[in-house]
């Protein structure tokens, strides 16, 4: 079945702020989603979205889909329990920094440690908006907020190293504003079986105005951030001149021309390597040192979760004596009164 | 000394050692034989939250009591006629639970100065600084016998000593008459994969049979003929296997298959154990990082179509109690199991209460009725299970079903029932509609709402933990909310349409009325029975349904003179009673001490009324 964005559209009319970069995602979903239903041969009633609490959360209201808006911290949860009953279902995830790093960062954590077939899209804007501006576990070290007025003195998480330090087997990166790289990545994230995890860069213009200024602004953008694909050298810049190298055990960023470099010395990104090393590397580089990564920064195939769980109850029922209730209940040490 | 062979119409035996010794298990064993000859039996597991405490202290002692009979057993027994017990330890911690003509049997080879002192006996002579020169003391030097025994197994020393509890269940197995069959292929089962263990138990089995039977020290054998028991087929089962058991019925009557998250935690865990095990019928557990992810993911499950169930104990039930809320307003199907134990925080974690039904009953925030079932014996917890899931199923609501740890570990005989003699359990499922689905549009007589599940084309809509109008929409309508907070209890309060009426137990009116509910029916029905004999106008109400309360809970209390209301806590069900029925006065028994009921504490209230 063909569909548009325009099928993905509820009814309810979106209330977040004008100008909040949770808008730009919305509609990446809502024009991701019919390419997504092509590829796959999908239908849009096998789709659910799922929340937790926070701005973001309220999306599933926004999508013409099945939804569940839920309680925080708790849609990791949520999800895991509905693809499990169901793994003909399409899960996709709406959570926050607060939501899914926080109160929900068990959850989110153990999920991925199982693999199970949910895409999560984390929205970081690296503060609470909902509740009006205090530090999220995203916030940079040293930020002033309503509860850290003389500025946080706490590290944030890396939400890529930490997806990567539960054995993650989908990571991906992009800014709010990137709407074409976005639907590329949710496409391949709804191709990949496993947990997905997309961290969505977005701008909250209300309480942490700017946060990925030194990443979007048009005119350095390129030069500051470099996409990711499968197969392909890592080049970057304003003018394609610059690229990524190993460096003994360090990436480095070098000049195409100079000093002797050319493209076949640049690293080739293998988003399918299931060693994490280099993929570690690839999402804690920082600017100014480095260009952040974006784009699918790992992407590697493993068994599921719910495909292992479900192919046990098959296994189990083929060579099982016992197939009812009846059966169960006059099975094992019993006694015959006459 | 004579020899008597005792015709006993019921007989209640305690197994106490060190945690290690193994007394659950020779404890079980005991009593499987015991059912499987045809006796009425009732169990009670009495151990400590260990695994393995300091051997030979009094907190590491672990019973097991089982209660057998050819009448009638409802209850483990309050004091024991025979107590065996492996170290100093044991005898001191169970001492008093021997009745004046107890038979007591020690493993004289524990009774070592060590021993006596690891147990704090302040003197050489443990029976007399207890007090029990007037028992039948059988001195047994068990240890050294079962090691005589196993001398050419093969065996190393320590594998030998292990054996010890299976010399002392051949000594019971003579003392009360009881084949050796059953203990016999369970052996030959459990031990499939090392066929030598299977020899040398037997053969301690045997020689404590045989030892028992040359001493001449005991005084007393009993016989405890087969129960008359209703014709069929029976099994013996436990409060936790019953539970997981129910569930299951109800997924198959329903056709949802059934999934559990949940995350062990005492003394819950055997339920997601026995879950975990019946893949063959289609469950799906799921073993969650804690217990918030244990009744989301089955939230989650419930909105996909599932029979979702999640299990739990107190602590565990607080941790679920935010969910539960979205699983209220959501009203999504879900049963939540909690098998209660001594509280507030961690309590005593091993022990029985019944002190969570404040927390059932009110624990959440905003207004959030939910309904509230009891279970009433180990058997009849498949029944409360099956129930709760026809409940939560075609009325769209979360059930709160309480057990108790004593429920869930001890166990009974029961006959078989068959399936078809189950109601059929019919969730609204609803596959297509006129126009747009809304998902809060009621039925009139349940007032339940439509189950649509995600995969169904044209009924795409969302829920959610924001107040909704019946359409589905958010509202912040001050109105709305109202009516909805009011349809929401509406729906819980019409489940009273659907159970059974509350039934007396004896007259109709008189005198006293025994109220109670949960696992405490054994004990107060035998006490029931027992004032009935004794020419009293005692009745009994218990009470399996707990939110709503039977139609005519008011109707039954209005013809008795006294109201005494029993229970394991310091009067919360008394005081749910007073406050939807306060024309009545109530009086209270109450216990919270982590153990159940004595039939003797209930015959004293009533005989102080």
């Amino acid at each position: 079945m063909k569909y548009t964005a325009q099928d993905f559209k509820s009814n309810q009319e979106v209330r977040w702020c004008p100008g909040c970069g949770d808008h730009a995602v919305l509609a990446s979903l809502q024009r991701a989603l019919p390419e997504v239903s092509e590829a796959l041969g999908y239908n849009k009633e096998r789709y659910v979205f799922v929340s937790g609490i926070g701005c973001s959360s309220r999306l599933p209201y926004y999508m013409n889909t099945y939804g569940f808006h839920s309680i925080h911290g708790r849609a990791t949860a949520i999800s895991t329990g509905m693809k499990v009953a169901n793994p003909n279902l399409t899960i996709w995830q709406a959570t926050g920094d607060g939501d899914a790093l926080a109160i929900g960062g068990n959850h989110f954590i153990h999920a991925i440690r199982r693999n199970i077939d949910i895409n999560i899209v984390l929205f970081n804007n690296q503060i609470y908006g909902l509740t009006k501006g205090q530090y999220s576990p995203t916030s940079k070290l040293g930020m002033v907020t309503k509860t850290s007025p003389y500025g946080t003195v706490e590290h944030p998480f890396n939400p890529g190293s930490l997806v990567l330090g539960a054995r993650g087997t989908f990571f991906a990166r992009s800014l709010d504003s990137e709407l074409k790289l976005n639907q590329e990545i949710l496409l391949a994230s709804a191709k990949h079986d496993g947990t997905s995890v997309t961290e969505m860069l977005v701008n909250c213009m209300i309480f942490n105005d700017g946060a990925h200024a030194t990443l979007s602004d048009r005119e350095h953008r390129a030069d500051r951030t470099i996409v990711l694909r499968h197969g392909e050298p890592m080049i970057y810049g304003k003018n394609r001149d610059k690229g990524l190298i190993l460096d003994g055990m360090k990436i480095k960023s070098v000049t195409i021309g100079e000093n002797g470099i050319t493209e076949k010395d640049l690293l080739v990104h293998d988003a399918h390597d299931p060693n994490i090393g280099i993929h570690s590397m690839l999402v804690d580089m920082k600017y100014p040192e480095l260009p952040v990564a974006l784009g699918v920064i790992r992407d590697v195939a493993d068994k599921t979760y719910d495909d292992n769980v479900r192919d046990q109850v098959i296994d189990v029922q083929e060579h099982s004596p016992i197939h009812s209730m009846d059966e169960l209940l006059r099975s094992g040490a019993t006694w015959e009164v006459k | 000394m004579q020899h008597k062979v005792i015709d006993a119409q019921d007989v209640v035996i305690r197994f106490a050692g060190d945690s290690g010794d193994g007394m659950q298990l020779t404890g079980t064993l005991f009593a499987d034989a015991s059912a499987l000859y045809g006796n009425e039996i009732s169990t009670f597991p009495d151990y400590p939250a260990e695994i393995r405490a300091p051997q030979g202290t009094v907190s590491g002692v672990s019973g097991f009591q089982v209660h057998v009979g050819s009448v009638e057993v409802n209850t483990p027994g309050d004091l024991c006629d025979v107590l065996v017990a492996m170290n100093p330890a044991a005898l001191k911690a169970n001492a008093k639970w021997a009745k004046a003509t107890a038979t007591i049997i020690v493993d004289a080879d524990a009774f070592d100065e060590k021993g006596l002192e690891k147990a704090g006996f302040k003197t050489d002579d443990p029976i007399r600084e207890l007090q029990i020169e007037d028992r039948n003391i059988i001195l047994a030097p068990i240890t050294s016998l079962t090691k005589e025994s196993l001398k050419d197994s093969g065996l190393d020393n320590k594998a030998i000593v292990r054996s010890k509890n299976m010399f002392t269940l051949g000594m019971c197995y003579f003392m009360f008459n009881r084949p050796m069959e059953y203990t016999f292929e369970y052996l030959e089962r459990k031990f499939r994969k090392k066929p030598q263990l299977i020899e040398t138990n037997k053969k301690v089995l045997k020689d404590g049979f045989n030892y028992a039977s040359n001493i001449h020290a005991i005084a007393n054998t009993y016989t405890i003929k087969p129960a008359q028991q209703e014709k069929g087929l029976y099994r013996n089962i436990n409060g936790n296997q019953a539970t997981a058991w129910g569930l299951l019925a109800a997924a198959e009557k329903s056709g949802r298959p059934l999934f559990c998250g949940s995350y062990p935690i005492t003394p819950a865990t055997a339920i997601l154990e026995e879950l975990a095990i019946h893949k063959e019928l289609g469950a799906k557990t799921l073993q969650c990082e804690d217990e918030i992810a244990g009744i989301c993911t089955s939230i989650g499950a419930a909105y996909a179509g599932a029979f979702a169930v999640t299990t739990t104990s107190g602590p565990g039930l607080s941790l679920k109690s935010e969910a539960l809320g979205l699983a209220m307003i959501t009203e999504l199907p879900l049963v939540i199991v909690d098998v209660q134990r001594s509280g507030p925080s961690t309590g005593i974690p091993t022990k029985t209460e019944q002190t969570d039904l404040n927390q059932a009953l009110y624990g959440r925030n905003g207004e959030c009725p939910i309904m509230v079932m009891a279970a009433h014996s180990p058997s009849h917890c498949f029944d409360a299970a099956f129930y709760a899931g026809k409940f939560a199923m075609e009325h769209m609501m979360p059930v709160i079903l309480l057990t108790e740890g004593f429920l869930g570990n001890g166990s009974e005989p029961w006959r078989i029932p068959s399936m078809k003699d189950y109601p059929a359990i019919v969730p609204p499922i609803i596959t297509e509609c006129e126009g747009a689905y809304k998902p809060y549009v009621r039925d009139e007589v349940r007032f339940a709402r439509k189950w649509a599940l995600p995969g169904t084309p044209g009924l795409e809509h969302r829920v959610g933990g924001l107040e909704k109008s019946p359409e589905g929409v958010i509202s912040s309508d001050p109105l709305n909310h109202e009516m909805m907070v009011a349809a929401r209890a509406e729906k819980v309060a019409r489940a009273a349409n659907f159970i059974p009426e509350l039934k007396v137990i004896g007259e109709e009116s008189g005198e006293t009325l025994l109220v109670g509910w949960g696992g405490t029916f054994g004990h107060l029905y035998s006490a029931v029975k027992e004032l009935q004999g004794a020419g009293k106008s005692v009745s009994l109400a218990h009470f399996d349904y707990i939110n709503p309360l039977p139609k005519n809970t008011a109707e039954v209390f209005s013809k008795f003179k006294n109201i005494l209301v029993c229970e394991l806590n310091s009067g919360q069900f008394a005081n749910y009673l007073r406050a939807l029925h306060p024309q009545f006065e109530y009086k209270q028994c109450n216990k919270v001490q982590g153990q159940p009921f004595m039939v003797k504490d209930i015959l004293d209230a009533v005989n102080e009324l």
